[in-house]
């Protein structure tokens, strides 16, 4: 198939999509038709993506235009339709169709449970909609149309969070979201126009030959708004708070998108903005991005390991993932400035290597979440338990995005941290102090990130999917439909393959950054200047053969294979309840004291002793709190200066016309006053 | 060098060190035993209790799902898969490029990983605290072993494990250098916590308030308590390995000869032995640190590893 017929089933398969939703709004009809309408429009969405990515033929670095420029008339003049796929676009497209395919496909026995008690209208659409604008993003090729999508993105999203708009926490959590959001669009904004030519041209390529002739100050400028207002969307610490707050609010399938997909485009927006827009940089740009990047990622699961709320945990993980993937671009931003293009390569393919990863185990892990939402009604890990035993596929899956996240050879998450890794440690051959100094810190933080987040998948799958059910939900849970297992395993197949399949993959992403901002063109590209070498694929193969030679030896040697089931042993004591297991909490406490530094917990404990003797406790309340520090030190002191300045500017809202007229009156007086001022 | 040849030292020398993981305990316990006025059990001991255990039945909890009786294969096969890995007779063998050491330390992460869910299964409030334990120590210790890494790569200029010998072999006062020693200090204390040795985890003792690794197996019986134990014993002899390759180098058959595989066995048993009597007397100086010290003696060692690494910048 040609691109451009490719680019049509994507657009028809989303918008077609849409009308299907608009048109039906209840019955397993709308639920499929606004599923398969997305899923087409994801397969040709990592068709066209997928397809350039590893077109082997066009190795160079090429344009191709997928539709030529087309002149609109009227208000929007000037303003070009020109979408392209390039390589680094073609990547993110990619990514948005892989997850876009188990996502959509998942929505359709997720919204079953809708079915009686909300309309599936909007939340079918949107998700179309919000689909058709993140593939277009990275195909955006002018100011107009990138912001444009950039919106549709952010609109469609929230009005997805909203979904479930009953409980007070989604709305809140819905208001957060629109308010970060809107204020990284204007950030974007800002940087965008200062990079804008004379002429008015929106065109990146035109903004970009403008940014050559611009002073490194002003350059400097622009990196640190787009840094900004793309660090916003995709969750760098401290722009980081809606995002615990909104994917957990969101149906899980959109929570497994906006955590995947989503948050990535902010990785190419800074990726747009550093390599091509401005053409690289000094090096504290990247030394400011891998900074960012180490915190967030240490940051970020220090919060996930106290959180309880198996979505909100997850969520968190994003932030920590988020943090890694930005190590590697912002290593490979500082090694390009240094002039080493083959480690700069490197620390690029190790990022975006765990920006692909990251979108497929961490949409496994909110699927699998969601399932598990779907089948207790409670995202509460406390109440949870034994459901390995209920819901044994689901148990599986969650388990191998769990030990991806948690960099477990031979998954993808490993090998891509492997990759960024050996990125630092290349890092270190460069004679100059400060990386001497933020390489072997970066290495510690990402290595404690790496370790901490195996602690809290230990915990989260420990004690959601093992032991003993905790709660009578838990007890009666059951296994969900086919269409939502069949997404899962699509995800569990791609976490291994993406980590087996690394000799194909390190090559392509290379491509995808060649030619940008002086990095050499793929043909000329040599092997990414690593300082190991592994073989995932041999690891994958040499654990299976190891692990049916074990029980083979076993009856060779003629072990005994005598089995008994039997009790848990309880120290004498006969009956066991789920109250005598480890909770998440529990679980989480040896790290609650070791960081108190930073969470300052604090505790109150409540105990109801029996009016006889103090010896027998009849109940006890157990309450733990940690200082949210961002929120509390940062957010509220601008949120509360924000209000007093509403409140304020309230007097002038009098609700007589009259004085709204002699505003409006004022204000072109003024402007004209202006303008003759500096306009002549 | 003819690769068949290869891949045979290559199998010979995990089967090795399977066969000599169990007499290395052995001998630890007995210079224990010795160093505190006992008469101690013969060196040999542990043979006997793999073989009592695998001839044992297994009593499997009630609660406790599939996970729980795959988790001891999955330790088992990723212990031995580091074996392969990992240069205790000969550099550089086939695997050497199929892994590299941050390879063998994400590896036994997998088996840790596993070990530490397998606590949660049957739902016993031992196995949930051993497990939270564990991973909390195995969290903390990550830093300092990715940080010990960067100074060996930063010398050798590679990862990867025959790399980093063949250089030591080569420069034989970088073996010496300040950078290397403070690594070695770091790794030292890595492997007290990771194979749950004291003063972070007692391994003789079955005492709740003090158990990290024993409680976490606490369920277990049989031939999935022999795989454990042995992936363990196995594990220790490995970061022992680690030590005595890495940093003393010298005795690491570089060619596949008879004479020098035989030279590289004898210089192996007395590092070996070396390190077994270092840690039984560590061992029996100091007492067991109470669990939420246990990161202070970790952060001993993070500092001793970026010490490691400042001194390789200013030597290079």
């Amino acid at each position: 198939m040609t691109d451009l017929t490719l680019f049509t089933l994507m657009i028809g398969g989303y918008v077609g999509g849409a009308l299907a939703a608009c048109l039906f709004s209840r019955g397993a009809l709308a639920r499929w038709l606004a599923g398969v309408g997305a899923i087409t429009g994801g397969a040709a969405a990592l068709a066209l993506g997928g397809g350039k990515l590893f077109d082997w033929s066009s190795a160079s670095f090429t344009w191709i235009e997928v539709m030529g420029e087309t002149s609109i008339a009227g208000p929007l003049q000037g303003a070009r339709v020109v979408l392209i796929v390039y390589p680094l676009s073609a990547l993110f497209l990619a990514i948005v169709g892989a997850i876009a395919i188990p996502a959509a496909l998942y929505s359709i026995g997720y919204a079953r449970d809708w079915e009686g008690r909300r309309s599936l209208r909007t939340p079918g659409v949107m998700l179309n909609l919000f689909l058709l604008s993140m593939s277009l993003v990275p195909l955006a090729e002018s100011i107009f149309w990138f912001v444009l999508f950039w919106e549709g993105m952010a609109i469609s999203s929230y009005l997805l969070v909203m979904t479930e708009a009953d409980e007070p926490e989604t709305v809140s959590a819905g208001n957060w979201y629109l308010g970060m959001t809107q204020f990284g669009l204007g950030f974007i904004l800002a940087a965008f126009f200062l990079l804008l030519p004379p002429d008015g041209s929106g065109d990146f390529t035109a903004l970009a030959k403008h940014a050559a002739t611009l002073s490194p100050g002003l350059k400097s400028l622009v990196f640190v708004l787009a840094l900004v207002g793309f660090g916003a969307k995709a969750g760098l610490v401290p722009l980081h708070v809606w995002l615990p707050s909104a994917h957990p609010a969101a149906p899980s399938h959109v929570s497994a998108l906006m955590s995947s997909v989503m948050i990535k485009l902010g990785v190419y927006g800074v990726l747009l903005f550093g390599l091509r827009l401005l053409g690289g940089g000094p090096a504290w740009w990247g030394g400011l991005v891998l900074a960012l990047g180490a915190v967030s990622a240490l940051l970020g699961v220090l919060y996930a390991l106290m959180e309880h709320d198996l979505k909100r945990l997850l969520a968190y993980h994003s932030i920590e993932n988020i943090g890694i993937i930005f190590i590697g671009v912002g290593a490979g931003m500082m090694f390009l400035s240094y002039g080493l293009p083959a480690l700069a390569v490197l620390g690029f393919v190790g990022g975006l290597y765990h920006t692909i990863n990251h979108a497929c185990f961490k949409g496994l892990l909110f699927l699998g979440a969601g399932s598990v939402l779907h089948a207790t009604h409670t995202r509460n890990m406390e109440e949870m338990g034994g459901l390995i035993k209920r819901m044994p596929r689901t148990a599986l899956f969650f388990l191998v995005g769990a030990a991806a996240i948690s960099a477990l050879p031979p998954l993808n998450g490993f090998v891509s941290e492997w990759v960024v890794f050996q990125a630092l440690l290349g890092g270190a051959t460069i004679p100059k102090r400060e990386v001497a100094v933020l390489m072997p810190v970066a290495v510690a933080m990402l290595a404690l990130a790496s370790g901490l987040a195996a602690a809290c998948f230990v915990k989260a799958f420990g004690i959601t999917f093992l032991g003993i059910a905790r709660s009578h939900e838990a007890e009666q849970a059951h296994e969900v439909p086919a269409s939502m297992q069949v997404a899962m395993a699509a995800l569990a197949l791609a976490c291994v393959v993406l980590g087996a399949a690394a000799y194909a993959m390190v090559p392509a992403l290379a491509r995808a950054v060649a030619g940008l901002a002086g990095l050499p063109p793929a043909s000329a590209l040599s092997a990414p200047g690593a300082v190991g070498q592994i073989s995932p694929l041999s690891i994958l193969l040499g654990l299976v053969v190891l692990l049916a030679a074990i029980p083979m030896a076993l009856w060779l040697f003629r072990a005994s294979r005598a089995l008994r089931v039997s009790d848990t042993w309880g120290c004498g004591r006969i009956a066991q309840t789920p109250r005598m297991q480890y909770t998440a909490a529990a679980f989480a406490e040896p790290l609650r004291r070791i960081f108190a530094a930073l969470y300052r917990p604090t505790e109150d404990v409540s105990i109801d002793f029996h009016p006889e003797s103090r010896y027998f406790v009849q109940s006890i309340a157990y309450r733990a709190h940690i200082v949210p520090w961002f929120e509390r030190y940062l957010y509220d002191p601008v949120i509360d200066r924000v209000i007093a300045w509403a409140a304020r500017v309230r007097a002038i809202q009098s609700g007589s016309l009259h004085a709204y007229l002699t505003y409006l009156v004022a204000a072109l007086v003024i402007m004209l006053g202006l303008l003759m001022l500096w306009g002549s | 060098m003819p690769l068949p040849t290869g891949y045979i030292v290559a199998i010979a020398q995990t089967a090795l060190a399977l066969l000599l993981a169990p007499g290395l305990v052995g001998l630890i316990r007995w210079l224990k035993a010795r160093l505190q006025n006992r008469r101690g059990a013969p060196v040999w001991q542990p043979y006997l209790e793999l073989r009592k255990l695998f001839a044992k039945e297994v009593v499997v909890s009630s609660n406790a799902s599939w996970l729980f009786r795959a988790a001891p294969f999955v330790v088992f096969a990723s212990t031995v898969a580091v074996a392969f890995l990992v240069p205790v007779l000969a550099v550089p063998l086939p695997f050497d490029s199929v892994g590299d050491l941050l390879v063998v330390v994400y590896l036994l992460l997998l088996g840790t990983f596993f070990l530490a869910l397998a606590g949660l299964d049957p739902g016993s409030a031992f196995g949930g605290m051993g497990s939270s334990r564990e991973m909390t120590v195995a969290a903390l210790s990550e830093p300092t072993v990715a940080l010990a890494i960067f100074a060996l790569a930063l010398g050798a200029g590679s990862t990867n494990l025959g790399q980093i010998v063949a250089r030591t072999m080569a420069d034989p006062a970088a073996a010496v250098s300040p950078g290397y020693l403070l690594a070695f200090g770091a790794l030292f204390v890595v492997t007290l916590a990771e194979n749950g040795r004291l003063p972070v985890d007692n391994p003789a003792t079955h005492l709740e308030l003090t158990m990290i690794h024993e409680a976490m197996i606490l369920e277990y019986s049989g031939r999935y308590l022999a795989l454990i134990e042995w992936a363990a014993w196995l594990k220790v002899l490995l970061f022992f390995s680690l030590l005595g390759n890495l940093f003393v180098p010298w005795g690491v058959a570089t060619v596949l000869t008879w004479a020098a595989l035989g030279w590289a066995l004898a210089t192996l048993l007395a590092k070996l032995v070396v390190l077994a009597l270092t840690l039984a007397v560590f061992e029996t100086r100091v007492a067991k640190l109470r669990l939420f010290r246990v990161p202070e003696l970790l952060a001993v060692s993070f500092v001793l590893a970026v010490l490691a690494i400042t001194v390789s910048f200013l030597v290079r």
